[in-house]
């Protein structure tokens, strides 16, 4: 399962990376989109991978990681995509603009040459 | 400053203000604006008085949440912190005054948003939280992208596209070297952080070293860092001048966060595996950002990206002085931070005066006429120029020649000598040849300014978005004062520092020997107690605990039920 998922982080950064650098505001937002998934599975990742483990601490169980999962990460993670979210949306609307303003789709505002 | 609460204030009062602005501003205008210039008053106040309060060089520890430090999210009231407040501020309410004389009205919510940059800022300041540093990141990101927007233009709104996707991937790193700090250490308090990096196994630090490092990457974005600047004279230069002028402490934010982890945690004198994990770099990169920053000062064609780059060369100086890393020159680089944030923001102001009274020739660095009282003008742009460009009698100049002196004990003197002493000469250059081309100079035609402002005015992409054609009339009506106070304010304080140069460096020298002494911070921090509530829900949850949770079938069950919540 950890190759798994590492596997599916290093294809999702990539792609984002590479969209990114595309330069048209489209690919740039869904490349951007990409990586900050990349980038939340990555935290849920820091906080171990547990299958089947609850974060909630009840008495019968010793406190230790060993018998719950790391209640942090997710929290982190939850903030992490409202933020992205939000930026996500903002960076949709300046895209929109630009192309209404300048015509093209293009980082700069101009194709290039 | 019995009340313990003090310390969150800076964050909470511009953001409730800048919500009950929100409410306001379409109703009644100008209460709104009064109100927002009564908060960023308030807020100098409180800053000046917590500035006062930590002059002691006590560590203020403050537990958000009321959990213990490594638990829950602390701020932390020290020197350092209590100085960028103030900074903060200043400059914030120097930017909501002179968007008072017409700016503010060029687009929606400017108050607000300027208070929200507020709250963020602050909170970046004040956070002992590495994870809260990124959240206030955030914020105050969130708040320059509708600053940068204000009063809309193409050449404003390729600038934010560029600068919102060059955050956005910034704050993916932040999150990548955040989470891998956690999965490494398993805390995020700065304190706790720095207390595990130190007992920080050996053979493990590889992964430690390459989290250090992308943390110093995305604080270098923040800074303007050599490789990673070219965002910031693009953005500043188009900006509309009250949003720039807060700008000017935005790359002071990244400054500040190198200053802090490098000397709680990563820096070459804390202890560690991964300690001086950037030293052989960073001294490096700050010097070439100085000389390019000098040079691009050099080669610009307009007013606002010359200050543009003059801030990035500010950051190079700067994080020379962080990256040398001793007592001496960190306190020089914390004196120098003082009076080079308040120089580039009092210029961007009037770099704006200076371009609505040209007319047509807006802020490019060439002959043109201008306007309206020409000796005043330029006399403030002598003087700002002086204290930006660090020559004496500036304090700007104290603080160059200082980090010089003490960059002298250092292995690296030769390179900072070589590097400073030229790129002072070139910003002075590149200052007194903008302002002799733009004050002295006799433009070919005289009247071309003047009589014929709005053929000419639509060329410039680069100027001013929203600079009105019609300039005299424009003019009368921004004439409440507000940007003349704004500027004056500025100069002032300019000349205050310089005066009270004593005082402040002595207040810089004891800010750096706190810095460097991280034991107080990380004890202060740790030690740090939950005040006892009357009704403490999570004790009565420990002694009485729900019975169906502790009945409730095992896993499977229980995980789809959370995860359908």
């Amino acid at each position: 399962m950890t190759l798994l998922l590492a596997i599916a982080i290093g294809v999702l950064a990539g792609t984002g990376v590479w969209l990114m650098l595309r330069a048209r505001s489209f690919e740039l937002i869904v490349g951007l989109t990409l990586l900050s998934n990349a980038v939340n599975l990555f935290i849920f990742a820091m906080g171990r991978l547990r299958v089947g483990a609850e974060p909630i601490i009840d008495a019968t169980r010793a406190p230790t990681l060993a018998n719950y999962t790391d209640p942090l990460p997710q929290a982190l993670v939850l903030t992490a995509i409202v933020i992205g979210f939000a930026m996500t949306a903002l960076l949709l609307v300046i895209a929109l603009r630009a192309r209404m303003e300048t015509g093209s789709d293009h980082v700069d505002g101009q194709e290039p040459r | 400053m019995s009340w313990p609460h003090w310390i969150v204030l800076p964050i909470i009062a511009p953001l409730l203000g800048a919500s009950v602005v929100l409410l306001l501003e379409r109703r009644h205008p100008r209460v709104a604006a009064v109100l927002a210039l009564a908060i960023a008053s308030g807020l100098v106040v409180l800053a000046g008085g917590l500035a006062v309060s930590a002059a002691d060089g006590v560590v203020r520890p403050y537990l958000l949440g009321n959990w213990a430090v490594p638990f829950g999210i602390s701020l932390a009231l020290d020197r350092l912190s209590a100085m960028m407040l103030v900074l903060t501020a200043i400059v914030g309410l120097v930017g909501i005054l002179y968007a008072c004389g017409g700016d503010a009205r060029r687009g929606a919510h400017f108050h607000a948003l300027m208070l929200f940059q507020l709250a963020g800022l602050n909170g970046a300041f004040l956070t002992a939280d590495l994870f809260n540093l990124f959240v206030f990141f955030e914020v105050l990101l969130i708040a320059s992208y509708g600053l940068l927007l204000h009063g809309a233009g193409a050449a404003r709104l390729r600038a934010s596209l560029h600068y919102v996707a060059f955050n956005l991937a910034g704050s993916a790193l932040f999150l990548i070297a955040v989470s891998l700090l956690y999965g490494l250490t398993g805390t995020l308090s700065m304190a706790d952080l720095a207390q595990r990096i130190a007992e920080f196994p050996a053979q493990d630090a590889t992964l430690l070293r390459a989290a250090a490092l992308l943390l110093l990457v995305v604080f270098a974005v923040k800074a303007a860092l050599l490789p990673l600047y070219f965002w910031l004279p693009e953005t500043y230069s188009s900006a509309s001048a009250p949003a720039a002028a807060v700008f000017a402490i935005m790359t002071k934010v990244g400054v500040y966060a190198i200053a802090r982890t490098t000397t709680l945690a990563f820096g070459a004198d804390a202890p560690g595996p991964v300690a001086g994990a950037a030293d052989p770099w960073l001294v490096a990169l700050a010097l070439a950002t100085l000389a390019l920053g000098a040079t691009g000062a050099v080669a610009a064609r307009q007013l606002r990206v010359l200050i543009a780059y003059l801030v990035v060369a500010s950051a190079g100086t700067l994080i020379t002085a962080v990256a040398l890393g001793t007592h001496g020159t960190l306190a020089a680089g914390l004196f120098y931070l003082i009076n080079s944030t308040l120089a580039a923001a009092a210029m961007f102001l009037l770099a704006d005066r200076i371009a609505r009274m040209r007319g047509a020739a807006c802020d490019a660095i060439q002959p043109a006429g201008i306007n309206a009282q020409p000796a005043r003008i330029g006399m403030l742009f002598f003087v700002l120029a002086l204290a930006l460009g660090g020559m004496p009698p500036f304090a700007g100049f104290l603080g160059k020649s200082w980090l010089m002196r003490e960059a002298f004990e250092t292995p690296s003197a030769v390179w900072v000598w070589a590097v400073v002493l030229p790129t002072s000469l070139a910003i002075v250059v590149a200052l007194a040849r903008a302002g002799s081309t733009m004050f002295w100079s006799v433009p070919r035609e005289p009247a071309l300014a003047q009589s014929n402002p709005v053929q000419q005015a639509p060329q410039s992409t680069d100027a001013a978005p929203g600079a009105r054609p019609n300039q005299q009339p424009a003019l009368q009506r921004d004439g409440n004062g507000g940007p003349s106070l704004a500027i004056g304010i500025l100069a002032v304080l300019l000349t205050a520092t310089t005066l009270a140069a004593g005082t402040l460096g002595r207040y810089a020298d004891a800010t750096a020997a706190q810095l460097l002494k991280r034991q107080p911070y990380i004890d202060a921090l740790r030690a740090a107690q939950p005040v006892p509530a009357r009704f403490d829900p999570r004790r009565e949850m420990r002694e009485h605990p729900m019975r169906e949770h502790r009945n409730a079938p095992s896993t499977p069950g229980a995980d789809t039920e959370r995860s359908s919540r």
